[in-house]
């Protein structure tokens, strides 16, 4: 039993730290969330040699064939440079759903060019009660029509297409179709931008059942816990930073106990949410049968965490931390987009419950 | 990273199976509420037991009677060991922390002497290490050691040390120069308990039993062939028996509190709460949940702290969240419990109405301990601040 990353997990989380820190810098972070989109083709393009767009599906459509483990690795970089964008919504998102769902000719068609970098995609999910319970679906498609509307869907105005979870089945729906309308929701997170996406009479094709989803939204929420995992460490970095060398009463004021002692905290947040999130990514690899649960675990504990983590940053920094110049603040925000999505964690506890409680599995696998 | 186990990992943990199958007692449960001074001979009887079977130290070198077990085999013991619910073993600081300290310091005389007795249960150890004005500031201990011929003569008072009414030897810290800086000049000194001059006291603690002691030295001989390590090098000694002491704990606990958890869970079917089963209150869901959560994530934790210190050789100061994880866990555990219970969570044992013998009143009082004991988590938490984050002392 090895709970380290091996070299070749330890050499992709090393290189991905280096491209981000070299690609997108903080500048060059800010300056792309004060756009419309967030999105670059030149960065899309530099993503794509890395091979990221296809990190985990299969060789097959022109993906890379890695694992869950080394998505979340990748997934907890791009959060520590609060990669703004796409690439989630595309890759980890509908790519996740494609591969779920879809027959091999479909995934040609629609995974591949993921894949290749071509295109980008969305999933559409939340309706107008906002609830991530997949009962609360009530879009239906109706003679390959869609009508009603979506919200809280991520990237939707660069997706090259948007894929539609309606409640008898999952659909795909050209962005181009004149039947579509996006329009922007003003959400605290600024490096990803969400959008209503509204249906009259819009041609939608049929990708496949609903019943392959969960898989493909675990995946996407231990993706997303990884990233706020990435996104703890940089508060902390900076953090920890600050208090080196900020001085009053004539010292440093890292070495007051009541600023250090938050220090500590926030380091065992961080790491107690990535060993969640690195045992999440290992569980959905094996198909363990307690993956579903992992992933609510490290899902519960990064949203809180996520929070109390960027709350300390900030109240650390003093008024610093209370500024617009002041890094912290867009993880903050960022933190509380990605707690929400894909249920937060009174949701996943209540997952967690019916696992532990009612069915009477022990909450994970013992070796 | 793979979390499967290894063939060597496989095997190891058949054979302990098997053994465990033909030679784990049957009636441990008939002893588990007695009081620890009636059921201490039925452990050390257990103890013997495992070490003809060479298990009760699968940690030491197999030249000292152990398996040369790797972490992770560790890891399995305490699992298999907690799945047939296997007594606790009677020299648990003996062959937890002070018998890995004698294999590291110790002369080859000194481990001859000790670690087959620490092994077969036949010494029991204590660590004497606290004192009332050296707590936290261990280092700032006072207990005194002078040197005359071929003995040190001791004097000065140790408390809250455990397993003192029992212990046979004891790991002493003593100052062996008050002209050094204060963590220069300690020594470590192996104590026979039935030396003249030493007396035990029993001290009571808010529990009620007295699982500790404070100890007397007055004018205590102890031979200078019993140092451990060098003169003046206790520091570095003492800090290895408290690596090993952070360590030990993590793995035995995740099996330990699962099965807290899961007794609980199934006495929240049975109380009533606003017309409905506990189990299905939202709220008590929510807390039951979290709490369950944080203890497969303390495993977790521990598992990668694991293959760190297989990677580097050595546990580093990121030891200490564990120590703040599973005390603070502990706490918040039977708090959930004591809002399950309820009015009856506060019944001690021996009330004919008492839940499971009381020992749910107990362990929420026992874990008040648990934040204080090896290393509070004040202290844990500036270890982080200084040696993992490196941010500037705050003393
Ligand atoms: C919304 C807002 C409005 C404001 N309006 C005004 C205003 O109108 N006029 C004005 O003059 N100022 C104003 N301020 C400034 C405010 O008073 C300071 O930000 C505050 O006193 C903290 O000082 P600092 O920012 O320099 O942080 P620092 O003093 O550098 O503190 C940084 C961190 O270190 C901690 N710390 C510092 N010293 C110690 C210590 N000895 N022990 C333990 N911890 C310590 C702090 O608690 C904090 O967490 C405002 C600030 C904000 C956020
Ligand atoms: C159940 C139990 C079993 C024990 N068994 C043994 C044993 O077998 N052998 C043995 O030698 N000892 C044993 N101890 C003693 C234990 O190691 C000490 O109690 C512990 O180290 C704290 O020391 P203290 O009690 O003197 O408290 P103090 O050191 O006086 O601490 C009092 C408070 O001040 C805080 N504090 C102290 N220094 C700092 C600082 N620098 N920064 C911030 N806060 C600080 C502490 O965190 C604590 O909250 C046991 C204790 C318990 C509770």
């Amino acid at each position: 039993m090895q709970f380290g990353l091996s070299e070749s997990q330890e050499f992709l989380k090393d290189s991905a730290r280096k491209f981000f820190a070299g690609e997108c810098p903080s500048a060059e972070m800010r300056r792309l969330m004060e756009t419309d989109t967030a999105y670059d083709a030149e960065l899309w393009s530099k993503l794509t040699d890395q091979g990221y767009t296809g990190i985990i599906f299969p060789e097959e459509y022109g993906g890379v064939g890695l694992g869950q483990v080394e998505l979340m690795l990748l997934m907890e970089e791009a959060g520590r440079a609060l990669l703004p964008g796409p690439f989630f919504s595309t890759v980890v998102l509908a790519g996740s759903v494609l591969d779920a769902v879809c027959t091999p000719a479909l995934k040609s068609k629609y995974l591949a060019p993921i894949c290749r970098g071509e295109v980008r995609a969305t999933v559409a999910i939340l309706e107008a009660n906002a609830s991530w319970n997949s009962r609360d679906v009530q879009l239906n498609a109706a003679n390959g029509k869609l009508n009603g509307e979506k919200f809280f869907v991520p990237d939707a105005a660069v997706a090259n297409f948007i894929i539609v979870v309606a409640g008898n089945g999952v659909f795909l729906v050209d962005s181009k179709a004149a039947s579509l309308k996006i329009s922007p929701m003003s959400g605290m997170d600024l490096t990803r931008k969400l959008y209503v996406v509204e249906f009259r009479n819009t041609p939608a094709e049929e990708l496949g059942s609903v019943a392959q989803l969960p898989r493909a939204f675990d995946i996407a929420t231990a993706a997303l816990s990884a990233e706020l995992v990435g996104g703890m460490q940089r508060t902390l970095e900076i953090t920890v930073e600050y208090a080196k060398t900020r001085k009053q009463f004539g010292k440093p004021i890292g070495s007051f106990q009541a600023v250090q002692h938050q220090c500590a905290d926030m380091y065992l947040e961080t790491e107690s949410s990535r060993s969640a999130v690195y045992y999440a990514g290992w569980a959905l690899e094996e198909k363990a049968p307690d993956a579903a649960t992992a992933v609510s675990i490290a899902k519960m504990y990064a949203s809180d965490a996520g929070r109390t983590v960027g709350n300390r940053g900030i109240q650390i920094h003093g008024g610093m931390g209370f500024t617009w110049e002041n890094d912290v603040h867009l993880y903050y925000r960022r933190a509380k987009a990605s707690e929400t999505a894909f249920g937060d964690a009174t949701f996943h506890r209540e997952r967690i419950a019916s696992a532990v409680i009612d069915s009477g599995n022990v909450a994970a696998k013992t070796a | 990273m793979d979390l499967n186990l290894t063939a060597e990992e496989l095997t190891f943990r058949d054979e302990l199976r098997a053994w465990l199958v033909s030679n784990v007692p049957k009636d441990w449960s008939d002893w588990r509420e007695k009081p620890m001074e009636e059921s201490f001979p039925y452990l050390r009887t257990w103890q013997r037991k495992l070490q003809e079977g060479r298990w009760a130290a699968v940690s030491w070198p197999k030249e000292y009677g152990g398996r040369s077990a790797s972490l992770m085999q560790q890891a399995i013991f305490w699992e298999e060991m907690a799945r047939v619910e296997a007594p606790p073993m009677a020299n648990s600081l003996g062959l937890g922390l002070i018998g890995p300290t004698i294999i590291a310091y110790g002369t080859e005389a000194q481990k001859k002497r000790f670690i087959p007795k620490i092994l077969s249960a036949e010494e029991i150890w204590c660590q004497g290490f606290s004192e009332p004005n050296a707590g936290s500031d261990l280092a700032g201990l006072q207990m005194e050691a002078r040197l005359d011929g071929d003995h040190y003569v001791v004097n000065g008072q140790k408390v809250w040390t455990s397993y003192g009414w029992v212990g046979n030897w004891c790991e002493l810290v003593v100052r062996t120069d008050a002209s050094l800086a204060k963590h220069k000049g300690l020594s470590v000194l192996l104590v026979d308990m039935k030396s003249p001059g030493v007396e035990v006291r029993p001290l009571r603690q808010m529990t009620g039993e007295s699982e500790f002691n404070e100890i007397f030295f007055r004018d205590v001989r102890v031979p200078t062939e019993n140092i451990l390590g060098k003169v003046n090098d206790g520091w570095n000694v003492a800090m290895s028996t408290l690596m090993y002491e952070r360590g030990s704990y993590g793995a035995r606990l995740h099996l330990i509190f699962k099965s807290y958890i899961t007794r609980l869970i199934e006495l929240s079917r049975n109380i009533q709460r606003n017309g409905r089963p506990a189990s299905q209150d939202p709220l008590i869901r929510q807390k039951l949940a979290q709490c369950s959560a944080e203890i497969e994530i303390m495993r977790f934790n521990q598992m990668r702290a694991f293959s760190r210190i297989t990677a580097t050789g050595v546990p580093g100061p990121e030891g200490s969240i564990q120590k703040i994880f599973w005390s603070e866990l502990n706490q918040r555990l039977q708090q959930i419990a004591q809002e399950i219970l309820g009015s009856y969570g506060q019944l001690l044992a021996g009330d004919p109405r008492a839940i499971e013998e009381g020992i749910w009143s107990y362990a929420y009082l026992r874990t008040r301990g648990n934040t204080i004991e090896a290393g509070t988590s004040e202290v844990q938490r500036n270890i982080i601040g200084h040696f993992v984050l490196g941010l500037p002392r705050s003393y």
